[in-house]
């Protein structure tokens, strides 16, 4: 019986943002109704959602069973078969979990966060649907039902970036976005049909995928696992298509929040985990995303170490955090890689909020020195957003730490020094910028305290939530050298990730140099920033600060590039040559015409004699035929 | 001795002025009295081979033949009018305004 709770799971979000959809209408069409009924519609689904998948998570930690729900078949034309299926499994249980309970915090904390604007009922309608998105995508039984969610997400994303629709920053925002990620969708759904094409498979669910990976040759599995990849890419925000990520803070806060933390972003991460069993077998291209991981993890870190926009800092931490989580998953520690999503998921979305609250306290002021400059006294906000950064930074017993520390083991376990060094540097770059974005904000001492907007217990609550969770999220998968049991890795054991084998005397030097590097970033951003004058604030320059010209390669390689060739295939090829060859052929057909044309010139007795003639020969005929 | 032939090869003859007329004469009414001998080079066919077979029905159809070419003359004769009153001229050869050709 329970196994049919596993569709609700998806079913209640989507129940909320058709529920708010439609009071929204209501609202603007006939009388307005109070923003109660759409705050607690939206927040009550996920709720429901997440007890349910506690309800389920508890029965499958009792009963070791796997929840499969088959709806109905969707698609079935000769080979291709493809059911409405739905699969909780431990490792789609286990990111369903924190998705809904942390999309159900960030929900909560948007209730404050959006008060009193306008489109209050239709942003809820939005983020359910995101959240019901998402939540498809995780608990997919084949890639094209996971494909729909991971549509879902795009699509809701683009509506939420450009809520404030009225700017035109936020809709270029929201269009880079949405086009970015197509490339990455295309890349998708070309390695699903690859996949499909190559196994030749009646059913196209994760496991006969699994089963029939043996049908094919090695290229087809590289080539499916590469475009698949270029999804994840392009979701994930790697190395190169990227750029969309930063410009989609134009969107209000809690979508930040929401995208970055456990949504959106992940999912890139969890696709490869989800297709453990076919990147487990071409280890080329898990080396090649590792390297994508740790090169997007360090130039993210770089560009975020001179961006002045709280939110982009922010942005960027992400993208490099991603990289570290695309490190573990490439070299097939696909449980490190999702504890690290795990972990991620609640420093982050508390940093993305404790953010937030700050610039809504400050009339959405989000250039960091002059928050700093109006720093209002923000105990609650301050004090969790100290926790998010030491968290991300890496510094123990804080979450971060031990997901991070597992993912730089891993790295240096499987030999790819290259990887461990990138990592290792990042991981100092990320010490550095969080805790200059910190100092900045919260500590100098020369700015000037102002008045600010009240913070409602909405915004604060999942914030204090949230803390817990990055403070004790590590000890659930706390390594055996401490004494932990690896809750994670075990629960995730069906993945076949590989584990750690270091000796522990290597393993607590690597801890070490992780530890030293973090506090050497402290350090470092502690002497320059704690008491940074300013009135010297500093300004987006440089190489670094233009976010190393690489929105404006993007525009000459790919916009202007394309824009000349259109131009010349117009005005050189269509207008010279092809016009020009077809304009010559018809000259023939013209002539020809008017030559006919003569005989049609209207003169009565040209056509008498025609008609003479022409009887004339009938006559002939007739005669000489029937002899008369 | 007037025979048959006498009777056909009149009527051929009158037939052939009358399409030649109608070909080679500018004159809109000369092409109109043309066609007139043409129908009459019919008609004399028509009687001649009444009479040589004893059926009436050749008769008839003349009859009906100078009856539709009196019709025809009213409804031609207005034309012609028209036709004049734009052009001045009774010219054939300058009434082409319906050619999709270039205008003379």
């Amino acid at each position: 019986m329970s196994t049919n709770l596993l569709i609700w799971i998806i079913l209640s979000p989507l129940l909320g943002a058709i529920l708010n959809g439609g009071l929204y209408f209501y609202n603007i069409k006939k009388q307005k109704i109070s923003q109660n009924y759409f705050a607690i519609i939206g927040t009550l689904t996920p709720l429901i959602a997440f007890l349910i998948t506690l309800s389920l998570f508890l029965r499958m930690l009792e009963e070791k069973i796997i929840f499969k729900q088959h709806l109905f078949t969707w698609l079935n034309v000769e080979n291709l078969n493809v059911d409405m299926a739905f699969l909780g499994d431990n490792l789609s249980i286990f990111m369903s979990m924190f998705v809904t309970f942390v999309g159900w915090l960030i929900h909560i904390y948007a209730v404050g966060y959006m008060k009193g604007d306008e489109g209050f009922g239709k942003f809820f309608a939005y983020f359910n649907l995101f959240l019901a998105s998402m939540l498809i995508l995780v608990l997919a039984d084949n890639p094209v039902i996971l494909f729909i969610g991971w549509e879902g997400v795009g699509v809701c994303s683009y509506l939420l970036i450009k809520f404030y629709y009225g700017s035109k920053e936020n809709v270029e925002a929201a269009n880079k976005a949405f086009i970015v990620n197509r490339v990455g969708d295309f890349g998708f759904l070309l390695g699903v049909a690859t996949l499909f094409f190559a196994l030749g498979q009646v059913d196209l669910s994760f496991s006969s995928i699994e089963a029939n990976l043996g049908n094919t040759t090695n290229g087809w599995l590289l080539l499916a696992g590469f475009l698949l990849f270029v999804g994840a890419m392009g979701k994930s925000a790697q190395i190169p298509l990227y750029t969309w990520l930063p410009d989609a803070m134009a969107g209000p806060t809690p979508i930040s929040a929401l995208i970055h933390a456990a949504t959106m972003v992940t999912a890139g991460v969890y696709m490869v985990a989800r297709f453990h069993f076919l990147y487990s077998g071409i280890e080329e291209i898990g080396t090649f995303i590792a390297y994508i991981g740790a090169f997007s993890a360090l130039l993210a870190a770089i560009i975020a170490t001179r961006q002045t926009d709280i939110k982009k800092i922010l942005a960027y931490s992400t993208m490099s955090q991603l990289g570290y989580m695309f490190i573990a998953v490439g070299l097939g520690f696909y449980s490190s890689g999702l504890f690290h999503v795990f972990t991620h998921a609640f420093f982050k979305a508390m940093l993305f909020m404790g953010a937030g609250g700050v610039i809504i306290a400050l009339h959405h002021e989000q250039n960091i020195f002059n928050i700093a400059k109006h720093r209002a006294i923000l105990p609650i906000i301050s004090a969790t957003f100290l926790v998010g950064v030491i968290a991300i930074s890496g510094i123990p017993p804080f979450s971060g730490f031990f997901s991070k520390d597992a993912i730089l083991a891993a790295a240096f376990q499987e030999e790819h020094y290259v990887i461990y060094a990138i990592a290792l540097f990042t991981a100092f770059l990320t010490a550095f910028y969080m805790f200059r974005l910190y100092f900045i904000v919260f500590v100098t001492p020369n700015g000037h305290d102002k008045e600010y907007v009240y913070t409602s217990r909405t915004i604060t609550f999942p914030l204090l939530v949230l803390a817990i969770g990055a403070i004790g999220a590590g000890f659930l998968n706390l390594p055996s050298i401490f004494g932990g049991s690896h809750m994670v890795d075990s629960w995730l054991g069906s993945l076949n990730s590989k584990t750690i084998t270091l000796s522990h005397s290597t393993e607590y030097i690597l801890m070490a140099l992780s530890v030293i590097v973090a506090a050497l970033g402290i350090f470092i951003a502690y002497k320059k920033y704690a008491n940074y004058d300013l009135e010297k604030p500093e300004l987006e320059v440089g190489f670094v600060g233009r976010k190393l010209y690489v929105d404006e390669l993007y525009d000459f390689v790919f916009v202007r590039s394309s824009k000349a060739i259109s131009c010349f295939i117009d005005k050189v090829l269509d207008a010279k040559i092809i016009d020009a060859f077809i304009m010559k052929c018809s000259v023939g057909f013209v002539a020809i015409g008017r030559k006919v044309a003569l005989i049609q010139n209207a003169n009565v007795r040209f056509y008498a004699v025609f008609m003479l003639a022409g009887m004339s020969c009938i006559f002939v005929y007739l005669y000489l035929k029937l002899g008369l | 001795m007037i025979t048959l032939s006498s009777y056909a090869f009149v009527s051929m003859i009158l037939f052939s002025i009358g399409a030649i007329g109608v070909i080679a004469r500018r004159n809109i009414f000369v092409i109109y009295m043309s066609l007139e001998l043409m129908l009459n080079g019919v008609n004399l066919f028509l009687v001649t081979f009444a009479r040589y077979h004893f059926n009436i029905e050749p008769q008839i159809i003349s009859i009906m033949v100078i009856s539709i070419a009196a019709a025809e003359a009213a409804i031609f004769l207005s034309i012609v009018i028209l036709l004049f009153r734009s052009k001045k001229s009774l010219d054939t050869d300058l009434f082409t305004s319906l050619s999709q050709g270039e205008k003379r």
